[in-house]
This record gives C-alpha cells, sequence and structure tokens, in this order.
C-alpha cells in the first residue's frame, strides 16, 4: 500500500447514542483512488461512521480525515474535499433543479459553476428536468440529483450511503456506470450499500462492520476466497446413487440433488462413479461461492 | 463569505417563491386589525394627546407585524428543513456557523423589514403620514427584527416537530407582542400588569417605534434601545453558542 495521504483514515473512532455502541472503534484507511465497500447489516454503524466523515455526528473519541484534513478541527478542506450522496431521498421542495444545483454550489465558494452543472446534469439525465421543480421529480430523478448535489464542488473523496436503494434496473446501472467512470479518473468512492453483488462488482476492497467493529477488511478478492465452498446440483435420470455417495448427495425440495464440495476433484470422482454405475445426468447447475456466502458466514462467526 | 452569501440568496429566494403567504398575508392581517380597532376605537380613545388612536395604533401593528413576520421566517425555514431532512445540504457544505448565523439573521430581518414596510404603506390610506423621529425608526426596526430573527433560529433548532414551534409561536411570541401596548398605551393598566410590561422586551421595541411616529412614548425611547440592544447581544451570543456546538443540528 502506498505511504500517500489515505483519502480517508479513521482512527480508533468511537460513537455511543444512549443506550448504544454505534462505533466501538473503528480504525481504517482508504487510499486515493480506491473503490471502497462498507458492509454490514443495519445498526452496524456504517451511516454512523459515513456521518462522522461528513461532520453530521461528532465523535466520542478517535480521529477521522478526509485528503489528510481533520474533519473536525480542519472541517471546511475536509468538506471541500468530500462529497456525500445521504441515504434519505431529501429535496426542498422550494427549488427546481438548476436551482438546487447553483445554490449548491454557491455554498462551496463556487459562483459561476454552471459549465460543471451542465455536465453532470447530463451525464446525469437531468438536463431536460432542469426547470422542474424538484418535488416533481420522480424518486430515481430525486436520487440522480442528490449525486449531482454531492458533485457540484468536484470532491476527490465521495461517499455513497446506499445510493441504490429502491432504485429501479436502469438508473441503477447508469449510476455505476457513472461512479465508476469518476473512480478511474482518479476519485476516492466510499460505498454503502445492501446489494451485495454490487460490492462484489464494484468495490476493489470491502470493509464489514458488524455491532460497531470492523469485522473484516481485505480486497474483494481476498474475501471471496476465505470460503471454498463450492455447490453442484444434479438431476439424474434414476435416483439409485452409489453407496459410497449416499451420505454426501443431498435430496433438493425438486427431487434432484445436491452437493456441496470444496475441491473441483470432488466433483469429477462423483461423476465417475455416477458413469461406472450406470446413472446419468440429465441437469447439473454449478453455484459458485459469492460474496454473499462470506458475508453470511462472517457475520455468523464473528 | 461567498458561502453565506448563497445561504442568504437561498433564504431570500425562499420566502419570495411564496410572497402570497409571507408578506401580503401578513399586511392583509394587520390591515384588518386596523379597521376593525380603529373602527370601535376611534371616537372613543386617545391615547397621547393630540394623537388620533388610529395614529396610536399604526406604529404598534408595522412592528407587530415585523416582530412576528421575522420570527416566523426562519423558525418556519429551519423546522422545514429538519422535518424535510433536506437541512443536510447547508450542513454537508463548508459553512462556519457565523455563515449560518448571518445567512438566517439576515433572511428574516429582511422579510420583517419588507413586510413592516408593506404594512405602513396600507395604513397610509388610513392615518396620515408623520415621521418625526427617522433615525430612531429604524434603529429600533432594525433591532426589533433582528431580535426576532434570532429567537427564530432558536426556535427552528430546537423544536423538533411543527406543534413544538407551534407551542413556542403561540405560547411565547403571541402573548409577548400582543401583551406589550400595541393596542393601547401601558398607563391605561392597573400597576401590576404595568410592572408585568415592563419586563416584556417587546413592549420597549413597541413603545419606542412609536416614539419614531408620534414623538411621544411610555418610557425614554433612549432607554428603550438600550434593552432591545442588550437583547439582541444576549440572543444572539446564545444561537451562536448553540450553532457552535451543533445543538441538535450535528449530534
Amino acid at each position: 500500500m502506498s505511504q500517500a495521504t489515505p483519502a480517508i483514515h479513521v482512527d480508533d473512532l468511537r460513537k455511543r447514542f444512549r443506550t448504544t455502541q454505534a462505533l466501538d472503534g473503528v480504525s481504517l484507511d482508504i487510499q486515493p483512488g480506491e473503490f471502497f465497500g462498507l458492509l454490514g447489516p443495519n445498526g452496524a454503524g456504517k451511516t454512523t461512521l459515513i456521518s462522522i466523515l461528513a461532520g453530521l455526528t461528532r465523535a466520542d473519541a478517535g480521529q477521522a480525515t478526509i485528503m489528510g484534513h481533520d474533519v473536525v478541527r480542519d472541517y471546511r478542506q475536509a468538506r471541500r474535499a468530500l462529497g456525500v450522496v445521504p441515504q434519505e431521498l431529501v429535496y426542498d421542495p422550494f427549488f427546481n433543479v438548476r436551482e438546487t444545483l447553483r445554490i449548491q454550489s454557491g455554498y462551496f465558494g463556487l459562483k459561476h459553476n454552471d459549465g460543471w452543472i451542465d455536465e453532470i446534469m447530463h451525464h446525469l439525465d437531468l438536463a431536460q428536468h432542469a426547470g422542474k421543480n424538484t418535488q416533481n421529480l420522480s424518486g430515481g430523478m430525486k436520487r440522480r440529483l442528490l449525486v449531482a448535489q454531492a458533485l457540484v464542488h468536484k470532491p476527490p473523496v465521495i461517499v455513497l450511503d446506499e445510493p441504490t436503494a429502491g432504485v429501479d434496473v436502469d438508473l441503477r446501472r447508469s449510476l455505476w456506470e457513472f461512479i465508476s467512470r469518476l473512480n478511474r479518473e482518479g476519485h476516492t468512492i466510499l460505498l454503502t450499500t445492501h446489494y451485495l453483488e454490487e460490492a462484489e462488482a464494484l468495490c476493489g476492497r470491502i470493509a464489514m462492520l458488524k455491532s460497531g467493529r470492523v469485522v473484516a477488511c481485505d480486497t474483494t478478492r481476498n474475501l471471496l476466497q476465505l470460503t471454498n465452498e463450492h455447490c453442484a446440483q444434479l438431476r439424474l435420470d434414476r435416483n439409485d446413487v452409489p453407496v459410497a455417495w449416499q451420505d454426501r448427495l443431498l435430496r433438493d425440495a425438486e427431487g434432484g440433488w445436491r452437493i456441496n464440495f470444496s475441491e473441483y476433484l470432488e466433483l469429477e470422482t462423483l461423476l465417475a462413479d455416477l458413469r461406472v454405475t450406470g446413472v446419468r445426468v440429465t441437469e447439473m447447475h454449478l453455484q459458485e461461492p459469492d460474496l454473499e456466502d462470506v458475508f453470511t458466514d462472517i457475520m455468523k462467526r464473528t | 463569505m461567498s458561502g453565506f452569501s448563497a445561504l442568504f440568496y437561498k433564504e431570500l429566494l425562499r420566502f419570495w417563491k411564496v410572497v402570497v403567504q409571507t408578506v401580503v398575508a401578513p399586511v392583509v392581517t394587520a390591515l384588518l386589525y386596523l379597521l376593525i380597532f380603529s373602527h370601535v376605537l376611534e371616537a372613543h380613545v386617545e391615547v397621547y394627546p393630540g394623537v388620533s388612536y388610529t395614529s396610536f395604533l399604526v406604529p404598534g401593528l408595522v412592528m407587530m407585524s415585523m416582530l412576528q413576520n421575522a420570527f416566523s421566517n426562519s423558525s418556519s425555514s429551519l423546522i422545514q428543513s429538519k422535518m424535510q431532512g433536506n437541512i443536510v445540504f447547508v450542513l454537508l457544505p463548508p459553512l462556519s456557523y457565523l455563515e449560518f448565523f448571518l445567512a438566517y439573521l439576515g433572511a428574516a430581518i429582511l422579510r420583517g423589514l419588507i413586510v413592516g414596510l408593506g404594512v405602513w404603506a396600507v395604513t397610509l390610506w388610513y392615518a396620515p403620514f408623520q415621521l418625526p423621529h427617522p433615525v430612531w425608526l429604524l434603529a429600533y426596526a432594525l433591532l426589533a427584527c433582528a431580535i426576532m430573527a434570532a429567537v427564530g433560529i432558536v426556535a427552528g433548532i430546537w423544536a423538533e416537530k411543527y406543534d413544538q414551534l407551534a407551542a413556542f409561536q403561540n405560547f411565547l411570541i403571541l402573548p409577548l407582542t400582543f401583551l406589550s401596548g400595541v393596542f393601547y398605551s401601558i398607563h391605561s393598566l392597573p400597576p401590576f400588569w404595568q410592572a408585568v410590561s415592563r419586563v416584556n422586551p417587546v413592549f420597549y421595541l413597541i413603545d419606542g417605534f412609536r416614539y419614531a411616529f408620534v414623538g411621544q412614548s411610555d418610557t425614554d425611547p433612549g432607554l428603550g434601545l438600550l434593552v432591545a440592544g442588550a437583547c439582541f447581544v444576549a440572543i444572539s451570543a446564545l444561537t451562536l453558542m448553540l450553532l457552535k456546538s451543533g445543538y441538535k443540528l450535528r449530534h
């Protein structure tokens, strides 16, 4: 890992809300240019962590910096470096899309930002709605506007808190294309999501939170290798399986068979034995381990 | 301070987009008060010698409208943003608590002044134009709006629901403005209620403001200005302290 200033640096962050310990000593370093995933069940502390980075919540202890700027002490530089897409679908019903983006630019001290505003509106398919009052936008359009608002000041670090919750397939795809492009152009992305397949496809590294603690943090590739539970589903023309396999093969609800294995050699041996017995395989599906398996596994174990 | 100017502009645009509700409506309400009270009392009441009741009432109504609207502007903007959740739009950018304070304060003062000017303009049909002390008028108008704008910020930050803000408005702001000599001179009150009125800062605002119009007042307008100035300093200090600590905004 490079020695450059981390895009996001979090050190032993703690936060308590009345009776719940939302964050219980979280430390993380996210390097510039990373696409980083933050996963965890509801109440794990993801949003609390993001809120502390954004200055919406104050930590009880610990430190957080954005591009080297302390989020409390140097809050101006820290917030200038950070764009946050909040989880809630919020909007200000007094203004239209362009006004919203102009005002948001103004908060960051940017007076003549229309060139960039037009560009983001274009990429997010908002251009044809520029004059529309925000309360007349569909849910998907409101989500796009939130993304646009987070980008008005071209922040090097972008945080997306469950940006695709309740969003249709089209928007999800175009949103990810746009975010991936920003990442390729050098922006650091921190993403929380409940869609594990999204995280698996997009994130280079992933941290998993549980009850305010980091229970796993590694590259997506390494995390996927934590589990080697493959699964094959078979349909056979006759149901008299070889005696040696009767313990391993499980009946599934549709009258087929299932086998869990860790080495492909096991599957090969099974197929060879079936052939010797004269049982023909009529259908076979292979299930590769995915992030969901790893996630479930880690959440259970810790 | 350009973050400030954006927030100030946003606050102005917000109330200007609903100008019928935020400016026209309070002017009409004040006009109704004027018509009813001056119709009933004009012939019977002369508070100060040589000053008609309508001339007495106008400055009180102008001031009352300014106070209520300055309060309304900052408090309702904040509570709406909090309820909608769009308060994050101003919490995420690098705005300092001082910029935050000045922007909400400035916009609320401006709305108070616009409404005050509107009320005064429509009353010119009913009471002759007179303004012996324009500097007093300006000082009182500005201070009064500023005090209520700051109180509105505190109320907007403190209230978590609309009904809490309504309670603040109905049980604190409304009695303070109504029981402050808008419609009468406190000298007509029994001694106990006179003493109570003298600890109501709004009384000094209305009394001093009226002095600017009719040249007569219940107390020394200089003392009133001192009271108003002290109130503004105190409430501003409180507001800035709350904003700096992040009270109810940054948890």
